[in-house]
């Protein structure tokens, strides 16, 4: 323990806990994971690439369990904790035999909920994410960046309390990745959710993030735990401020660091 | 956050000019072939017991249309009977071996035999045990249409987007949902692949089948069986007429199901949008 006084979300309840977690497949791919995500936190996950980045993910989902070491999510195993996350996966992932709204509907859908209500919040949703005037089009119909957003609001319309988001925008071109981040602060601004995000990008990890957890290769551990310190109220402008560019800077460092480590 | 808006499909105007020029053509070179067809044999002297003149076989149509017509509608039902059978059969196999690898390791190797063994090899069993008439022939359609019907059918619900899979189970999909919202869904476009093949060899499986197992009474039968019929009469004009009814069985076949394809896969599906001619 250090005699650094401690700041009060340090005592908060965390959200994710991984404890001494590691995964095989046929060689070992994570090992000797331990962090905690705490309630608010919006956490990016960078590192070379084949470190186990979207392994976390699936983890901390329970879609692939881990071979040693514990997982808690609110407390519960993962599995038990689906109800209150959401996934977004790198492509946007749309039954292309539904229309828009039908797809934003699905996880209502698969949890049961009534009709009249699922239509309810799914146009609430549509309208917040801007594809309102599209809810007949079927996906082929929309072009990338309103196919993201489609996925978004389908993970959004659960309710989720944690998001969990494996390069969402990485297929997209760099202004429409620039302006969904900028939708995508908002929306949290407004929903509090918790995220844990993957990415590739150091400029928008930094943009996007309170706290960056840098991994290392071969196997995966955890090479630097990096808070953010940029103001919590962020608009586009910040890309172009002296702090931006130092905290880019800095990560970046870290990051070849742990390519070289 | 207006984005670009949706992209509308073209066609239009120039499309249909296109379209018409074509079936104009292709009219044109039909009616072409019937007048060389009609001038050989003026000229040739050719019996007509060996080649009749497509007048002739036009007013043989028409006289003998009721004849004619019911021999179309018995393989019509028999043909339609057999397909429709082999779609529902073929899809529950499908269902079975989309159930894991295990299941399709053991039983893809009898769908093989299904497929590679000549059904004129089985016919005379199938005669054999079942009697000749509409039930043989109906078994023979059934039989080999299945083939086709299993493997896309299979191949369309297994090959899914783990992504989708992984999305139903962050939402604790039940099996029943996983198979019915997704995969099932999944597997129709392909499902389409195996009734477009199905439905083709459906028409020539009928009439081989009525070519042996034909009919359980004399003078009645699918055009198979009238084919057999008029050549052994030496009625080589009817027998042309019951060609060309051969041919538009197998054509209405084919658009019946490009027209359920279109319908239920045009507002979603890439290939229905633009139909590759075989």
């Amino acid at each position: 323990m250090s005699a650094q006084p401690r700041r009060a979300q340090d005592f908060a309840v965390p959200q994710i806990e991984f404890a001494g977690v590691a995964k095989k497949y046929d060689r070992l791919i994570l090992d000797g994971l331990n962090f905690s995500v705490t309630k608010g936190d919006f956490v990016s996950i960078l590192g070379p690439s084949g470190c186990g980045k979207s392994t976390v993910l699936k983890l901390i989902s329970g879609l692939t369990p881990a071979n040693s070491g514990t997982i808690l999510v609110d407390g519960m195993t993962p599995k038990n904790a689906r109800e209150t996350m959401s996934f977004i996966f790198q492509d946007p992932t749309l039954l292309p035999w539904r229309t828009v709204r039908a797809n934003a509907g699905l996880g209502l859908e698969l949890e049961r909920v009534p009709r009249e209500k699922r239509d309810e919040k799914v146009d609430a949703l549509l309208e917040l994410v801007g594809l309102s005037h599209v809810a007949r089009a079927y996906p082929r119909q929309l072009s990338g960046g309103m196919k993201m957003r489609l996925s978004i609001a389908r993970a959004l319309a659960t309710d989720p309390r944690l998001l969990l988001m494996d390069e969402p925008f990485a297929a997209l071109d760099e202004m429409t990745r620039d302006r969904m981040n900028e939708e995508l602060l908002r929306l949290r601004d407004e929903q509090k959710w918790t995220v844990v995000f993957v990415t590739h990008s150091v400029a928008e990890a930094v943009f996007l993030s309170t706290r960056i957890i840098v991994l290392s290769a071969n196997p995966g551990r955890i090479h630097a735990d990096i808070p953010v310190m940029l103001p919590a109220a962020r608009a586009a402008d910040l890309r172009t401020t002296p702090e931006f560019e130092q905290c880019v800077t800095a990560i970046s460092r870290t990051l070849w660091e742990a390519r070289t480590a | 956050m207006r984005d670009s808006d949706i992209a509308h499909a073209v066609g239009g105007a120039h499309g249909v000019r296109h379209r018409l020029l074509v079936l104009v053509n292709s009219l044109a070179i039909f009616a072409a072939f019937l007048l060389l067809w009609e001038l050989v044999i003026r000229a040739g002297h050719v019996p007509p017991f060996i080649l009749p003149s497509p007048w002739r076989v036009a007013e043989v149509i028409h006289e003998r249309f009721p004849a004619l017509a019911q021999s179309f509608m018995i393989t019509a039902v028999t043909a339609s009977v057999g397909l429709v059978a082999s779609i529902v059969a073929g899809v529950g196999v499908a269902l079975v071996f989309a159930q894991s690898r295990w299941t399709r390791r053991l039983l893809y190797p009898y769908t093989l035999l299904l497929q590679t063994v000549p059904i004129v090899a089985i016919t005379p069993l199938i005669i054999l045990w079942v009697g000749a008439g509409t039930g043989a022939v109906t078994l023979i359609t059934f039989i080999i249409c299945l083939a086709p019907i299993i493997a896309n059918t299979t191949q369309g619900l297994i090959s899914v987007d783990e992504n989708l899979i992984h999305l139903f189970l962050m939402h604790n999909a039940t099996r029943g949902q996983v198979l019915f919202k997704l995969r099932l869904r999944n597997a129709i476009p392909s499902l389409f692949v195996g009734i477009r093949i199905s439905a083709g060899i459906a028409v020539i499986g009928a009439i081989t089948g009525e070519l042996f197992a034909g009919s359980s009474s004399v003078g009645r039968g699918g055009l198979g069986y009238s084919i057999i019929y008029a050549s052994q009469q030496l009625q080589t004009d009817y027998l042309f007429a019951l060609i060309v009814a051969s041919a538009l069985l197998g054509f209405s076949f084919y658009f019946i199901v490009y027209f359920l394809e279109w319908y239920f896969l045009h507002e979603w599906h890439e290939s229905a949008r633009t139909p590759e001619v075989e």
